[in-house]
């Protein structure tokens, strides 16, 4: 497989990833939002710190007000995380490999683009129109975009070999995946409580609900826990091996995709990016949430965020460049 | 509204006899329009159009606005060619494609058409065309133009012309083979009722005559793009994508002991075949054009020494040169001692005296073309420019006539299209595909291009021109 070719895949499928994950991202806090009373203080700008995308945001929108959050994550194309963007991206990626990838899977990011690409033209033409509003259906088009992204997995599942073009997929997927897990469980650090008596106030426990909703984790860990409790969703989020979203699980996934990418049965030497990733599923295996929570939760999901980057520059100085 | 109304007077219309009786290749076709009628076609042509849409079957236009992607425009009426005319074409284009496969070889190595003064040897070596680099070069086989696009037109009394040969990375099979999905969704009733001969299997040809470029066996196989934002991007990676081999950019590749490698995730590996869908000089800053960005080092004497394959060969656009195309019965003559099948269009060459004061005197009845232009650039059309135009055209013929050759305006042949909601008479041009490997192919059918705008002759996709299916009956 040409290296060219590994990178645009692993892109294309780090976009349509990020686009999923924003697209809940809005949606739950559109939902909380409608949930709590004038009282509370603002919860639009911890969505903002969570991408990582301040400054920007900063740099361009005065207020953090909903309608601003949502056209900077959701339109803006001078943000280069905002779903239209991803999905510019993302079929601009996938136009280069078409070769590589089938018609359908073509076919549902091409009609997934222009959906977004026509939704947002109605989106600007109507805020122009009767200023800043969000009288257009937010919620309905926010689906639309997680069941795309949806199709999009389920096409490539069904339609292409499981061979190297599928395992840069993966390795594309549950990197960005676990990048954005812990930037979830990382916006709690952001919502600021109205007073520290708030905590494990009905507030409290509505902010952690969402975040559950926001990693679509809700269900299954309703399955497993009886009640909302910060220290077991984090527990759920990081070391259950076997939620599609938890961190171990996504380490898990690249570590095998990285296995069969390197042919180990091929008899070829190891290399530093299946090292990495080794060292570090092990370390997450022997944790536990206790720890966890000694170190602080917030320091240590920098510190995920920093291996996951590591592990991001080896993929890329072993496989795309050379 | 309907087909009734159609006419297509003191024309060669391929639907329409001039005395308005449908002709019988069309007769199935004319009465299952009727009985459809307006609303429902209208109705099929933008399914059609969605249908392309959704599968991003596109082109890129560079203008003021910066790039813009586009859809090809479709028109939903098919161009039927009876089967009695396609056979004469298939045996014109097989002899002309071999008679253009010998000249190179000829022109490349002992010069014998020069040397007995068929063509001037002035032609040849003035020719942008031909690479001197190539002198004494032997391609696999003997095969140059492994892949040809040669455009035909019709005249007023309906008889094909070649108008001119596309030899070097001729575009456009991609959209033969989309139309022609796209037309068995719209229309399952035509395709049920009369036989209409396929074209699904081009690919496998194109793949095969590839393999054919090499010993090596199981060939590493590789279509050689310019990248993305070449305009016709999307049919090199449909051709990659329905060959099954790879689709490569300059960057991808690299020569080490002269051979050629891709860059791939465990490594380099070597590649044996290229199809390159980029200009002679611009695969090797290292023999041909040094600015190049899209070429390889050292392709090309890796090539020379027969450790790659390239299709088409380099050096073969001397015989597309338009100067040298008014000399290819000569050379059909020369070569097979045989009158060609299809003839061209009567051509004028400046760079004869005679010629070029007939074509300055009589700029406003010709077509004039630069030697070398493509895509409708650099031309002028007579009777549709202004005095002015004209005058700064001559200008540009007196000061390089061996650029330019002239060609009486060709009333080309007509097919009722539809224009929103009516169907109007459109002028429209033929690229038939050729493959020359173990034998000649050629693809039944090929490209129609269809003028869209009223009156216009000029069908290239860059100027507005829009596509239909081509049927070969029978």
């Amino acid at each position: 497989m040409l290296s060219r070719v590994a990178e645009s895949v692993f892109w294309m499928n780090r976009y349509i990833e990020r686009a999923e994950n924003y697209s809940r991202f809005i949606d739950v806090n559109h939902q909380l939002s409608l949930d709590l009373n004038e009282e509370v203080p603002n919860q639009w700008l911890p969505l903002v710190h969570t991408t990582g995308d301040y400054e920007l945001f900063a740099k361009k929108y005065s207020e953090p007000t909903p309608v601003n959050v949502i056209r900077f994550m959701t339109f803006d194309e001078e943000n280069p995380n905002s779903i239209f963007q991803c999905l510019s991206k993302a079929r601009e990626n996938a136009r280069t490999i078409r070769e590589n990838i089938s018609t359908s899977m073509w076919e549902v990011l091409n009609e997934f683009y222009l959906y977004v690409k026509n939704y947002r033209k109605l989106y600007m033409e109507s805020t122009e129109e009767h200023g800043d509003t969000l009288s257009i259906d937010l919620s309905d088009f926010l689906s639309t975009v997680r069941k795309s992204c949806q199709s999009f997995y389920g096409c490539t599942d069904a339609t292409i070999s499981h061979d190297e073009v599928w395992n840069f997929a993966l390795l594309g997927r549950f990197l960005e995946r676990a990048d954005k897990t812990t930037r979830i469980l990382d916006m709690k650090y952001f919502i600021l409580l109205p007073s520290v008596h708030d905590i494990g106030s009905t507030l409290d426990l509505l902010q952690w609900l969402s975040l559950l909703k926001s990693a679509s984790a809700h269900e299954m860990y309703n399955r497993k826990y009886k009640k909302i409790d910060p220290t077991d969703i984090a527990e759920f989020l990081i070391l259950n091996d076997t939620f599609p979203r938890s961190i171990i699980f996504c380490i898990q996934e690249m570590q095998e995709a990285l296995e069969k990418i390197s042919g180990l049965k091929e008899g070829l030497p190891r290399n530093s990016a299946q090292d990495a990733t080794t060292v570090y599923l092990n370390r997450l295996r022997s944790e536990n949430i206790k720890s966890i929570f000694d170190k602080g939760l917030h320091e240590y999901l920098d510190d995920i965020q920093i291996e996951l980057n590591q592990i991001g520059a080896k993929i890329v100085e072993r496989f795309f460049t050379n | 509204m309907f087909i009734a109304d159609y006419s297509a007077k003191n024309i060669y219309d391929e639907m329409f006899s001039n005395e308005g009786f449908p002709r019988k290749s069309y007769d199935f076709v004319k009465t299952k329009m009727e009985s459809l009628g307006g609303i429902e076609l209208i109705k099929r042509s933008s399914s059609a159009e969605r249908a392309l849409m959704s599968l991003g079957i596109t082109f890129t236009l560079y203008g003021d606005g910066g790039e813009q992607e586009r859809i090809m425009p479709f028109d939903v009426i098919p161009r039927i060619v009876p089967s009695e005319e396609w056979i004469s074409i298939e045996k014109g284009l097989k002899q002309r494609i071999l008679a253009l496969n010998l000249f190179l070889n000829d022109i490349y190595s002992e010069r014998k058409i020069l040397k007995d003064k068929v063509i001037p040897s002035e032609i040849i070596d003035s020719s942008t065309g031909y690479l001197k680099q190539c002198m004494g070069l032997k391609p696999p086989k003997d095969i140059w133009i492994h892949i040809t696009g040669t455009d035909l037109v019709r005249d007023g009394a309906g008889a094909f012309h070649v108008l001119e040969d596309n030899l070097r990375c001729p575009s456009g099979v991609s959209y033969v083979l989309e139309n022609r999905e796209v037309m068995k969704r719209t229309f399952p009733e035509l395709f049920e009722k009369l036989n209409i001969r396929q074209v699904y299997d081009y690919p496998y040809h194109l793949r095969s005559m590839l393999e054919n470029l090499t010993d090596v066996s199981d060939p590493v196989i590789a279509v050689w793009t310019p990248g993305v934002y070449n305009s016709a991007y999307y049919e090199h990676s449909f051709l990659a994508q329905k060959m099954g081999v790879y689709l490569v950019e300059g960057t991808d590749l690299v020569v080490e002991n002269h051979k050629v490698y891709m860059k791939t995730t465990k490594g380099l590996r070597k590649v044996d075949v290229i199809y390159r869908r980029i200009d002679d000089t611009f695969m090797d800053p290292s023999s041909f054009r040094e600015d190049s960005l899209l070429g390889v080092k050292g392709i090309f004497e890796a090539y020379k020494r027969g450790n790659v394959a390239l299709a088409n060969a380099p050096g073969t656009g001397v015989a597309d040169d338009k100067v040298i195309y008014s000399y290819v019965p000569k050379i059909i003559k020369y070569y097979l001692g045989e009158d060609p099948i299809i003839p061209n269009v009567p051509t004028y060459l400046c760079s004869e005296e005679s010629d070029l004061k007939y074509v300055l005197d009589n700029i406003h009845n010709l077509v004039v073309k630069a030697a070398n232009g493509a895509g409708g650039y650099g031309m002028i059309i007579g009777p549709k420019s202004t005095k002015q135009e004209q005058e700064d055209f001559k200008e540009l013929i007196k000061a390089d006539p061996r650029n330019y050759i002239a060609q009486p305006v060709l009333n080309l042949s007509t097919v009722p299209t539809l224009i929103s909601d009516k169907i109007e008479s459109r002028h429209v041009d033929l690229r038939p595909f050729i493959l020359y490997g173990k034998d000649v192919y050629v693809m039944p059918g090929g490209l129609t291009r269809v003028a869209l705008r009223k009156g216009s002759l000029v069908v290239n996709s860059s100027q507005g021109g829009g596509s239909k299916d081509t049927w070969v009956l029978g």
